[in-house]
């Protein structure tokens, strides 16, 4: 009997031969914390009276959430983590390195057919370079690092089959929301995702984790993507690690094959204040907008700054609007830096801040006011997502925010894109 | 494991920022100061009507969001025996099960704020008390009931040293 994607990783992890809804241990590739999960999984690993993690190279902490530290409880927490790395000799990346799901795959750490783990649910970004990796809690991370495995239950699958092109000025991110809204925000609960068919092909790496990304938004457990050729070029420029890709058998079984044609799509916008309410962006225009926010692990990446910057460029934004903007990586700042798309933000009236997460959690930098609105790239809106449960999210790709603070309302990109 | 308790009912989605806010989470790694704050943002009030031994009961999806486990240990600090809902979301389920917090899954149609309950997860039995009701819950798999009858992960892990569920 055929497997899926799933199936096949983690029969290889577990060393099993296994199908969906068996239960497994399975042996784990790569382990990530950041620093809203680490502090409570370093006390579970100290509870559990560890000594050592199982390997050091195979574990890494990320202070990217509330960094740098806007207050002394944090600070105490970021020096907890600084202390742990440093002990154990573990992977760790400080303040202004940037956000978690960016660096474990842009510093080499992950590829093709790996089974990985990280204290943060948006750990399924990876799915898009064909690795099997979620989200588990500060727990289920301290057993991860003791012992190099995890249990999990072999999720089914539910397979998107994108065919057609996307439109000019419609992106990987109006993409993932349209299918979130399709099949809403617990569609997809205990399953995993399978994305396929020449939409997908077509996108590169960098818009492919973008759709991974928010996997966990329908309730997925990861979100995965068969390893092509422009995958393989990406991971062998990032990792120097071998690896075998791993493939959807033709006669796997799903739970459910999903078929859309994405030729037609429109900019989708989420609303306030579910990821899955979802509009395209014709219904919506004209909302006002008080702050932009253009980054996060969804689309903080190079390729989303230069789009967001193609329509900056030369104009500036609304006069009462603001615009922050978090480059995901000090790599990806440096890059931006050096192709002018910084100087494009900063001209342009936006506050350009640490790589990071910057205000995605609403733990610091970029707390909106009672009943403002906020149109950001991140991919939650939920209420009090960005620290003020009187605020009101949306969410849009990078061309949609940039195109919205031009004007001070949410506004269509394709106004702007020739 | 037998639980007896009275009723606080939320609707469908309830997401780990409601269950407890993010800007809480940072603040400190005291649980019984977060409980103070669980389910504020969905009932002011909660906590101070919480009794022991009381159960949340909600709709589908409970739980979804973030990973942040601080969930379900500030519903345990809370004093919450389980919770019960129609479905949860994955990694809150995992996080329940790893921290000892019991949930169940079940139709909660007919379970209302304020009804007394009894529950025993061995059994698979919820009895609704006020109602005269019994429902049918569905069990869970062994190897999470190894874990929670444990206390959890870390007690498993502080016995075994590693994964010993065969
Ligand atoms: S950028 Fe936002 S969604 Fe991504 S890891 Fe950071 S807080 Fe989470």
């Amino acid at each position: 009997m055929g497997k899926t994607i799933a199936e096949k990783i983690l029969s290889n992890k577990s060393k099993r031969d296994v199908k969906a809804n068996d239960i497994v241990i399975a042996d784990l590739d790569f382990t990530m914390g950041q620093d809203g999960t680490s502090g409570l999984a370093i006390q579970a690993f100290n509870e559990m009276n560890a000594i050592k993690v199982f390997d050091p190279k195979r574990v890494a902490m990320v202070i990217d959430h509330s960094a740098p530290s806007p207050l002394e409880g944090v600070s105490a927490l970021h020096h907890q983590m600084r202390a742990f790395a440093s002990s154990q000799g573990i992977n760790f990346y400080d303040i202004g390195d940037g956000v978690c799901h960016q660096l474990v795959p842009e510093q080499g750490h992950v590829v093709p057919g790996d089974l990985v783990i990280g204290a943060d649910s948006h750990t399924c970004t990876y799915g898009s370079i064909n690795v099997f990796s979620t989200g588990v809690g500060s727990t289920d991370l301290a057993a991860g690092i003791i012992s190099g495995k995890l249990w999990f239950k072999v999720p089914e699958t539910i397979k998107f089959v994108l065919n057609g092109t996307l439109p000019t000025g419609v992106y990987s991110k109006d993409l993932i929301l349209y299918l979130i809204g399709d099949i809403t925000a617990d569609g997809a609960t205990y399953m995993a995702a399978e994305y396929t068919g020449p939409a997908i092909a077509d996108l590169s790496v960098e818009a492919r984790f973008t759709i991974s990304n928010m996997a966990i938004e329908m309730g997925a457990k990861c979100g995965l993507m068969e390893a092509d050729d422009k995958t393989i070029a990406w991971v062998k420029q990032h990792s120097a690690r071998d690896f075998e890709p791993v493939k959807a058998d033709p006669d796997a079984i799903y739970a459910k094959v999903l078929e859309y044609d994405v030729s037609k799509l429109e900019p989708q916008v989420a609303k306030p204040h579910t990821v899955d309410n979802v509009s395209p962006i014709s219904e919506v225009a004209g909302t006002p907008i008080q702050q932009g926010f253009i980054g996060t692990c969804t689309n903080g990446r190079i390729e989303d700054l230069r789009i967001g910057a193609q329509i900056l460029k030369g104009r500036k934004i609304g006069q009462n609007t603001r615009l922050i903007v978090a480059p995901s990586s000090r790599q990806v700042m440096l890059q931006a830096l050096r192709e002018g798309l910084i100087e494009t933000y900063v001209e342009a009236g936006a506050a350009v801040v640490t790589p990071g997460c910057g205000p995605c959690v609403g733990t610091h930098n970029g707390v909106p006011s009672d009943g403002e609105n906020v149109i950001s790239t991140a991919n939650r809106n939920f209420k009090g997502r960005m620290g003020n449960n009187k605020a009101f999210v949306y969410l849009g790709s990078p061309a949609t925010v940039a195109a919205s603070v031009l004007t001070g309302k949410i506004t269509d990109p394709r106004e702007f894109i020739s | 494991m037998s639980m007896q308790g009275k009723v606080h009912k939320f609707n469908d989605d309830v997401n780990t920022d409601y269950i407890i806010s993010g800007r809480y989470k940072f603040k400190t790694l005291d649980m019984r100061e977060l409980a103070k704050h669980v389910m504020e943002d969905l009932d002011p009030e909660f906590y101070s009507h919480v009794n022991k031994g009381d159960f949340i009961v909600a709709g589908k999806n409970f739980g979804c969001g973030s990973s942040r486990e601080q969930a379900p240990l500030a519903i345990i600090n809370a004093d919450i025996s389980a919770v019960i809902a129609k479905s949860f979301a994955r990694i809150f389920y995992r996080n329940c099960i790893n921290t000892g917090l019991p949930l169940i899954e079940c139709d909660t149609d007919e379970i209302d704020a304020g009804d007394e309950l009894e529950i025993n997860l061995q059994e698979g039995m919820l009895y609704n008390k006020t109602k005269g009701l019994e429902i049918a819950i569905t069990p869970l798999p062994p190897v999470m009931l190894k874990i929670l009858s444990e206390g959890g992960l870390v007690e498993h892990f502080k016995k075994h040293g590693t994964f010993n569920l065969d």
